[in-house]
């Protein structure tokens, strides 16, 4: 087991777009466990992307089953994710364990379909909702290199729509 | 501790004024940490912590070209700052209806007693000349726990006649 070192922006790998996974190997999956344990060890999060610990391959966990009140699936290992389906729009505060001290708010779609490989190298099929697929998001976009940065809607002027009449 | 002060300028809005003022702080050996830049009834207001190791006299002499060329008023206060220490907000309030004198003072004490504390607040008249509303959307720490404020709000949106909104703010750490 190791707990690996957290990538801090304004480190340019965090913009890197990550490979596709080809086969789920013992190597990948040793590197899963030493992923969760580095989501586990540092300051709370609910979820980790691989590049993020500066492995380029397109590999996240999630797990939003602390928060209470909160619908979820449990810990999810999402290998080559992809979401087929997004819903609504929603705006919510995020932070990110490679952006430390700043939080901001983020548009994400309130229900996402998503196809994934488990752990097991099996293709499975989510739906979710609200908070779980924030995260899923939030995760999936380390994958194409993005980050919430990259998403930043303004904190001013974003509940009332005002219109003037001349 | 660095050596930290506020720079407050205000002057009718133009453009440039951002760029100009910055390239001024820049080539008079000042670093900018937060700031607040708004456009406020015409006017371009800019609050900026600015790091600079010399005397507030000596700053606000620097930047009295720049004053000058884009007709601003510029105030400069020592303070004690820090940069890296945010706070998070775990709450999110919105209150609008018909403007009227008092609305601010009135609902903000509410919530105040109520336990918050503001952290950013952005207020706005809109409508029309003949019927104003205020419109004020904030930030804050609910230091009495969220109930407490939703209660405070029920009886401000009954007694004071205002509309509402408190959404807590759950922030996802990826």
């Amino acid at each position: 087991m190791a707990v690996f070192d957290i990538l801090i922006y304004p480190d340019s790998r965090l913009k890197k777009v990550s490979r596709q996974i080809s086969v789920v190997d013992e190597s990948v999956k040793k590197f899963i466990f030493d992923l969760e344990e580095t989501m586990r060890a540092g300051p709370p999060s609910v979820g980790i992307a691989a590049p993020q610990v500066g492995r380029f391959e397109r590999i996240v966990i999630v797990d939003v089953s602390v928060k209470p009140d909160t619908p979820n699936h449990g810990k999810l290992i999402l290998i080559n994710p992809q979401i087929n389906m997004k819903q609504g729009e929603v705006t919510g505060r995020e932070g990110c364990l490679s952006v430390p001290d700043y939080t901001g708010n983020v548009a994400r779609a309130e229900t996402i379909t998503l196809q994934a490989l488990d752990l097991t190298g099996e293709s499975k099929t989510y739906e979710m909702e609200g908070f779980e697929a924030r995260a899923v998001q939030h995760e999936i976009d380390h994958l194409d290199g993005l980050l919430f940065l990259d998403r930043l809607v303004s904190r001013r002027n974003n509940l009332f729509k005002r219109k003037v009449y001349k | 501790m660095k050596n930290w002060y506020m720079l407050t300028f205000i002057g009718k809005d133009r453009p440039g004024i951002v760029s100009q003022v910055t390239l001024a702080l820049y080539e008079g050996g000042g670093n900018l940490g937060e700031a607040s830049m708004v456009r406020l009834g015409g006017n371009f207001s800019i609050m900026l912590m600015v790091h600079y190791e010399g005397s507030a006299d000596s700053l606000e002499k620097k930047m009295s070209k720049v004053c000058t060329v884009l007709e601003l008023q510029v105030h400069v206060d020592k303070i004690e700052g820090e940069l890296h220490r945010h706070v998070e907000p775990d709450v999110r309030i919105s209150i609008y209806g018909a403007d009227r004198a008092g609305i601010v003072a009135e609902t903000t004490g509410v919530l105040t007693e109520a336990g918050l504390n503001i952290l950013n607040l952005e207020s706005d008249v809109g409508g029309s000349s003949d019927n104003p509303i205020y419109i004020m959307e904030m930030e804050g720490v609910a230091g009495k726990g969220i109930d407490s404020l939703k209660s405070a709000l029920d009886k401000l949106a009954e007694e004071k006649h205002v509309e509402t909104r408190i959404s807590p703010i759950n922030t996802l750490m990826g």
